[in-house]
Formats: C-alpha cells, structure tokens, sequence
C-alpha cells in the first residue's frame, strides 16, 4: 500500500510541477518567497495559482469531454459570453446573485448545445464546438457592444480578486470545483460510463450505457466550467473585455489536460492531474515574467518546455531511462 | 443611456470636433463611400461613430461599409461606391497589400481615395491622401512626459508593451526609448507583453512588482495601451501601492477608462490617439475640391497629452457615447 502511495506521488506531472518551479527560484531567488498583505497571502507562488486558476477550471471541464474522445474548441469563447452577461447585467442594475446565476446559465446553455450537436446529430466534436468558438466571440461583441464593459459591483469583483483564509478566491473556486467533480466522477460510476464511451460509444450504448445523456453531461459541464473561468476573469479586470477574454485559452486548456496525462483518444482521464497540468503551464508563464527575459522568447521557452515535459511522458523516452518503469507483474496485481 | 442623450453628446461632440477654421461647405450634399474594417476594438467603434458624425455635421451622405475584417468585403464595397458614382471613398485598410486593382478603378472613375489610420502598399498616386496618426511620436510624448515628471530624480521604469512583433508595439517603443535616451536617471528595468489586453497587463504587472521588491523600486510604468494601463493599475493596487503616486502611470490611446482612473487620480498622463481621422480626411477633401489643392501625401493627426489638468471627468463623459 505504502509503495503504491509513493509511486502516485511520483507521477511525472507533480515532477515537472516541481521541476519548473525550482528553474523559477534559481532564475529569481525570491520565487517561493510569500508575505501576508492586506489580510491575504502575497508572491509569486500565489500568483501562480491565482493565474493559474482560470485555465485550470476550464481544464476540469475538458478533462470530461476529452476522456470521450471529444474536444470543446468552445470554451474561450464562452467565457467571452458569460463574462459579458454578467458584465452587462449588474451594470444595467440587476442583484450580482442573479447576473451570476444568468452568466452559469448562459454557459450551461452552450454546453448543452454542444452536447446536442456531438450527441443527437452526431456531429464530430472538434466541428461542432469549432461553431460555439467562432460565433461565441461575436455573440460576447454583440451583448457588449464591441467595448469593453466595466464595472464596480463589490460582489462581483470579490469573485475575481477577493480572498478566503488568505488564498485568492479564483484558486479556492478552483480547488473546490476539483474536488467537487473529482469526487461526482470517481465516487461514481459516471466517470466509468465516461470511459467506456471514450474507449468505444457503441460498445459502451450496447451494453446499456445512455452515451448520449452522459455526452450531453460532459459537455453541459464543459460549459458551465467555462462560464464560471469567464465570470473570475471578469471580475478580475472589472470589466468584460469580449474581444480577449479566454482568446486562446482553449488550447492552454487542452494542453493542461494532456499535460495530466489524459489521453486525447479517450478513455483514460485524471482531473487532479489536469489541474497539475494548468499549474505548470502557468508557473512558466509566471516565471517568464519575473526572470525579466525578452518577450521575444516567451514562446520559445514555454515550447521547450511543454516538448520536455511531454517527452517525458512518452512511454519510449520513459523505458529508455528506466524512469517510471513498472513491473508489468506487478501494475497487473494492483 | 437613453437616445437622446446619446444624440445630445454625439451633437454637441460633432460641433467640437468640426470647429475647423475652414468652411467646408462644398462637400454639403455630396455622397462619400466609407469602407471600414470592422469593429474589432472599442477605438475603430469610436472612429466609425466620429466620421459618422462628420458628415452628418458637414451634410454629407455617407455611405458606410463594414469589412468585417475581411479585405475582400472591402474590395467590394469600394467597387459597389465606384459603381454608385460617389463623389469621394475613405477606406481604413485592412491589410497593406493588394489595393493595386481597385484603386486604379478608382483613378479611372476620377474618385478621390482619402486611407485612414493605416497605409496601403500602393504607388501614392492612386490615392488622394492617407491621415495616420505617427506611432513614433506617441510613444515619445509619452517619454517626455516622464522625463519631465522626474526631473533629475533616478526612476526605474517598467514597460508593458503590445503585442509581440506588432507594429504599433514596436514603434510606441522606439519613441519612447527615443525620449529617454540621454537621460541617465531614467532607466527601462523591465519590459514583457501584456498582449494590449487588460488582464495580461494586471498578470505582467503582477510579475513586475514581485521582481521589483514588492514594487518599491518601479517609479513608473509604461503602457503601450490604456487597457493594459488600466490592468496594471489594479495589479499596483492589489499590492497595496497607490497607482499615480507610488508608481506614476503614462499610457497611449486615450480611451475613456484611463479618464475615469486618471479623475481617481490613479493615472497620470496619456497619448491621444485621435478617432477623429474623419475631420483631417474631409477638410483635405474640401480643398482639392474647391481650387484642386493637392494635399500633402501624410497627413499626421496630433498625439496630444492629457494629464489630470485636462478635466479628466468630462473627458470621460464625452468619450464614453463614442462606442470605445
């Protein structure tokens, strides 16, 4: 048992975590430092998880969908979406419960609509979502007016810059949206269903799986993930910018999922691992920007690293360092 | 807002902004296409109310396309207001390349091409004129700003620039490098991307301040755009400094959310970037057509400064209906 929890422990995404974070402290001594300002915890760590905490919702969503051999392009683009309506919303005068309420709602929606396209019409995912991503941004410019929608409503910027026990409050939704949806699929069955639909969706529908309501799940949840990422990005800037807010952060979502070790041809997914996967996309975003290199390599150096970081998972380069070898008799036992 | 009012600031701006010492009088009922890009940002909206409101001040008709960002929607659009037989075309290019065709179409057809606020990759005799405004020079009044500011103080200044490789980002850069060279007590620390967004300038902010010693040693910070100013200001606030005073704030474009910081007294100066690329495009119309005045080939808008002294409440509150 002991050695099982060691080897969890072990698993190349925590690695890479940790890898990528002692680079930050060599190139900026100060890294790890933190201080309590302000009744809240202050540095680059918290940054991290605080930057770090929209991609990682987003990637809790799309860990769902991808585990069933989908893609949702759309997410960026409906955080545009539901970042405007709330935006809009409590500036028109509305109470923050229900522009919030609205905004998930919103969210909810699109997801759905994705789901039926990819589960009704069968539709592949990575067109049906390409609609949502293409058109969502033009919804979000529409519901905005193309300008940028600024506002002031305590409420709403808590959701974005306030703080619980001392951790920013983008991170704590974070972590609780984890733990919630970690536990819903693993406690569960669902997660399972999810699985088996990403192994094979006629298989898993002849032996008795509703596929089509589970896809419509995953999907809804993608969304409802993604509506809440645009309403803490929102709210963190005071303001819905439609033209940027999420552009691109469907690929960093993605790219999260993979990192954490889920596999894009479905059936094999972890969320934790997923949310490990945003972190260490953006302690090198953070990183960048405190070890003062040039923006010009910014790409760069975030390429290179997610190249090591994935080579390190290939299960090739893996056996030909002997890294993370395992006993086939023994993976078999467990 | 309701639409009278919003009728109000649009007229009572239109007469500000056409108080030009010429008579345009005779572009008064001439038809002029617009082929605009689209409205990608809350600037190009304000362009495109500022030129509407031009010409209706000037009663002129004017015919308006949007692109969609696309130079093909623009390439029909200006052959549909050659085929209309309009008296003059304005066009905001979207890309630089590949106007060669249609503005010999123009040429033929004896229609006036004015270019506004981008250049085309075209032998200047097909078009009339282009009103730009100087990227350079943005980016130096800023600089001089500064300089001013501190006077012989030492000032560590952190930059947030645009877009990587953009050439705004580029030249807003150049000029403001420009204006602090020679000035040994002013020194640029840092410079990363904040991409011209307003969360990537509060995230590259973030990292300044916990790079710089909790923001104690930025004395200034240098935005290539008020969002990215705007974000930055919250970053400085989070780390419990005071935007304005314990890091003086100086960004380009002038948009109305840098007014309402700037009324808060946590922003201390910006370039304008004028949306009112209409008002030059239109008097140089007016003077070709009365007596065949060629105008000169680039027109440049002034980068005027505006700092707390230039009533930065109703800055925002004129700017505010202009669609930014």
């Amino acid at each position: 048992m002991k050695r099982l929890h060691l080897e969890r422990l072990a698993n190349p995404q925590l690695l890479a975590l940790v890898a990528v974070l002692l680079i930050n402290w060599l190139l900026f001594p100060n890294f790890f430092r933190i201080s309590w300002q302000d009744g809240r915890l202050f540095g680059s760590l918290i940054d991290v998880i605080n930057r770090g905490a929209p991609v990682a919702i987003l990637a809790i969503g799309m860990t769902g969908v991808i585990a069933t051999k989908g893609v949702d392009l759309s997410v960026g683009a409906i955080m545009a979406v539901c970042g405007a309506v709330a935006a809009t919303m409590v500036v028109a005068g509305y109470p923050t419960p229900i522009a919030v309420v609205a905004a998930l709602s919103v969210g909810l929606l699109c997801g759905l609509w994705n789901g039926f396209l990819v589960a009704v019409l069968d539709i592949q995912p990575i067109v049906a979502t390409l609609v949502l991503m293409v058109a969502g941004r033009g919804i979000a410019q529409l519901i905005t007016e193309g300008s940028i929608v600024t506002f002031n409503d305590p409420a709403l910027i808590f959701i974005g810059t306030g703080s619980f026990l001392g951790f920013p409050m983008a991170a704590v939704i974070a972590l609780a949206l984890m733990i919630l949806v970690t536990l819903l699929v693993r406690r569960t069955a669902i997660g399972l269903f999810i699985q088996a639909i990403g192994v094979n969706r006629a298989a898993a529908s002849l032996a008795g799986i509703h596929s089509r309501m589970l896809l419509m799940l995953v999907y809804a949840l993608s969304g409802f993930c993604a509506a809440i990422a645009g309403i803490v990005v929102a709210a963190d800037i005071r303001g819905a910018d439609a033209n940027n807010s999420g552009l691109w952060l469907e690929l960093d979502a993605i790219l999260a999922v993979v990192i954490g070790g889920t596999s894009l041809l479905g059936g094999k997914f972890s969320i934790p691992l997923a949310v490990v996967g945003a972190l260490i996309i953006q302690a090198m975003n953070t990183g960048i920007l405190v070890s003062g290199f040039r923006p010009e390599f910014n790409l760069i150096v975030k390429a290179g690293m997610i190249i090591l970081i994935l080579m390190l998972q290939s299960p090739l380069v893996g056996s030909a360092l002997g890294f993370f070898k395992r006993d086939p008799k023994q993976a078999a036992s467990r | 807002m309701t639409i009278i009012s919003k009728l109000a600031i649009a007229a009572s701006l239109a007469t500000a902004l056409t108080s030009v010492s010429i008579a345009q009088d005779n572009l008064k009922g001439l038809t002029i296409g617009f082929s605009q890009i689209g409205s990608e940002s809350g600037w190009r909206a304000a362009e495109t109310s500022v030129t509407k409101q031009q010409a209706e001040a000037l009663g002129i008709d004017l015919k308006f396309a949007d692109a969609q960002q696309k130079q093909e929607n623009q390439i029909k659009a200006i052959r549909g207001f050659i085929a209309q037989g309009v008296d003059a075309i304005l066009v905001a290019p979207v890309v630089a390349t590949g106007w060669e065709d249609v503005l010999t179409e123009a040429k033929e057809a004896e229609i006036p091409v004015i270019l506004l606020d981008r250049g085309v990759d075209a032998p200047e005799d097909l078009y009339l004129t282009s009103v730009a405004s100087d990227q350079v020079k943005e980016g130096r009044v800023a600089g001089e700003w500064l300089v001013a500011e501190v006077g012989d103080a030492d000032c560590k200044v952190v930059e947030l620039q645009g877009t990587v490789g953009s050439t705004p980002a580029i030249n807003r850069k150049q000029g403001f490098e420009e204006a602090i060279a020679g000035h040994a007590n002013i020194v640029l620390a840092r410079s990363q991307t904040g991409d011209f967004t307003r969360a990537k300038g509060k995230e590259v902010m973030e990292g300044f301040i916990k790079a710089e010693n909790g923001g104690a040693d930025i004395c200034a910070v240098y935005a290539h755009n008020d969002d990215m100013a705007v974000g930055a200001i919250q970053a400085i606030k989070d780390a419990g400094l005071k935007p304005g005073t314990d890091i003086k704030v100086v960004s380009i474009d002038a948009v109305p959310d840098i007014f309402a910081a700037m009324a808060a007294g946590e922003a201390n100066a910006t370039v304008e970037l004028t949306p009112n690329m209409a008002g030059p495009a239109f008097e140089a119309l007016s003077a070709y057509l009365a007596d065949g005045t060629a105008p000169e080939k680039f027109i440049i808008t002034e980068s005027k400064l505006y700092t707390p002294a230039d009533n930065p409440q109703g800055e925002y509150d004129t700017r505010k209906g202009l669609g930014y």
